[in-house]
């Protein structure tokens, strides 16, 4: 992984994957506050993301890197008309790696082919955003002791949703069981569940969750938004049947954590906040280690 | 009567005759190969009639044969198309186009938000299989289809 560039999940293979979850479980161990000494990040913010970009900046930051960039293109030269390949090739001078977010779909593997150095994608549009994945991942290990033979519960919007596609496409690799569940309008997409054919592996689909709740590993939640609805009335009929609550968590697995990207809206009500089961949180914490393991592997320092 | 025979477009001693191409994209299929840059003598004929694709177009091109590789770019918008290498006024060759794996640099991807529709960036497709003609962008990795084709 030594110096590749990271911009899709599909650019790791299941060997890769094991061995950046194993180096983000070496630093939540044994954090190492000098690694990074002497090493300049950039952070190329060309759109708003308080999470991710506060991740990164927090992973770089506690193995004693130094960060350069920007967290909003309007203060850039961008707004000179400089074209995405000169601003990477100006700013692959000044730094060791780039971590970037961008608006457009592709723009990361554009940048990583123009970059004199390592490019991490912090997500490109609606397209990829690998190391949220990679840390779901993380966090599915951590709590489960296992990535083998889950049953994952993907639920809300599974048509547009980029995180639960490559969390799926990353899940393959470990014989897992799916369940689907979302709104007729919402759901997964045909190409995914043909993958899934042609690997042989057991994916179900259904618009409700109350039923088959008590199955689950691992209840992994989107949100649903009232934009992506053609028919206002449908949104309205849907939208109370995918939000989570603490009632519903009765009959669950004891094993059983609850994962959501984040920024949560009103898909997980707050009183299952006090459930053991509600993992969102510690799994944002999971994402400092995983990007100080995908950072450090890349530099080659792990 | 007889229905007699006859070239709707003069033939040539020695070239290339590209036949089956869909009337309405003659001047994709040109510019694709670049027609318009060759000093060669080339005329082409176009909606004539054709019992396959109802109107078609042909084009000769003098003292020319192509690469494969790049005869076949054109099968995005003329997937029927024919070629016939002439030699003395005889075909000596012929071949169907053949739908290429990977297409650089001649379509457009669909996506408003793909990266490529926003920089000086050389577009790159894999092609998926099929009846249909569809292009997975390698940047974005939407699909674009037939009907939403565009050539540069």
């Amino acid at each position: 992984m030594k110096s590749r560039s990271l911009v899709s999940i599909n650019d790791y293979s299941k060997e890769e994957i094991l061995k950046i979850l194993s180096i983000a479980a070496d630093f939540e161990a044994k954090p190492e506050p000098d690694l990074l000494n002497g090493k300049v990040i950039s952070t190329l913010f060309y759109e708003p993301s308080t999470r991710t970009r506060l991740s990164f900046e927090s992973a770089v930051s506690r193995l004693g890197g130094q960060i350069v960039g920007f967290t909003d293109s309007s203060s850039t030269s961008v707004t000179k008309g400089e074209s995405l390949k000169d601003t990477i090739m100006t700013v692959s001078n000044y730094s060791d790696l780039i971590v970037m977010r961008h608006p457009l779909e592709g723009s990361a593997m554009y940048a990583s082919e123009v970059s004199g150095v390592p490019v991490v994608n912090a997500g490109d549009g609606a397209n990829q955003h690998p190391t949220q994945t990679l840390l779901d991942l993380y966090s599915i290990l951590k709590t489960q002791g296992t990535l083998e033979n889950l049953n994952i519960f993907l639920v809300g919007d599974l048509k547009y949703g980029r995180t639960v596609h490559s969390l799926l496409m990353a899940m393959t690799h470990f014989n897992t069981t799916f369940n689907f569940i979302s709104p007729q309008e919402l759901q997964m997409p045909e190409e995914y569940k043909l993958y899934l054919d042609e690997l042989g592996l057991k994916y179900y689909e259904h618009t409700d969750f109350t039923e088959i709740i008590s199955r689950a590993d691992i209840i992994y939640m989107t949100r649903v938004q009232r934009e992506r609805f053609s028919d206002p009335m449908e949104y309205e009929k849907v939208k109370n049947i995918y939000v989570l609550r603490y009632a519903m968590l009765e009959n669950t697995k004891p094993n059983l954590k609850i994962l959501h990207p984040l920024p949560r809206v009103n898909e997980i009500h707050q009183d299952v906040d006090k459930s053991e089961k509600a993992y969102y949180f510690t799994q944002a914490l999971n994402g400092v280690y995983t990007r100080q393991a995908i950072i450090a592997s890349i530099l080659g320092l792990k | 009567m007889k229905e007699v025979k006859q070239l709707s477009v003069s033939g040539i001693r020695n070239g290339t005759v590209i036949d089956h191409i869909p009337a309405k994209n003659l001047f994709k299929v040109i510019s694709i190969l670049g027609l318009e840059k060759f000093d060669n003598r080339i005329t082409f004929g176009t909606n004539l009639e054709s019992k396959k694709l109802g109107r078609k177009a042909i084009i000769k091109v003098a003292g020319k044969t192509f690469a494969e590789d790049d005869v076949n770019r054109i099968a995005l918008v003329a997937p029927e198309a024919k070629l016939n290498i002439i030699k003395d006024y005889q075909v000596v060759e012929k071949y169907n186009v053949v739908v290429p794996k990977k297409i650089i640099g001649i379509a457009r991807c669909v996506n408003p938000k793909c990266i490529t529709n926003h920089e000086q960036i050389t577009t790159r497709f894999t092609v998926i299989p099929g009846n249909e003609i569809a292009l997975k962008c390698q940047y974005c990795e939407k699909i674009t289809d037939q009907e939403h084709l565009n050539i540069r």
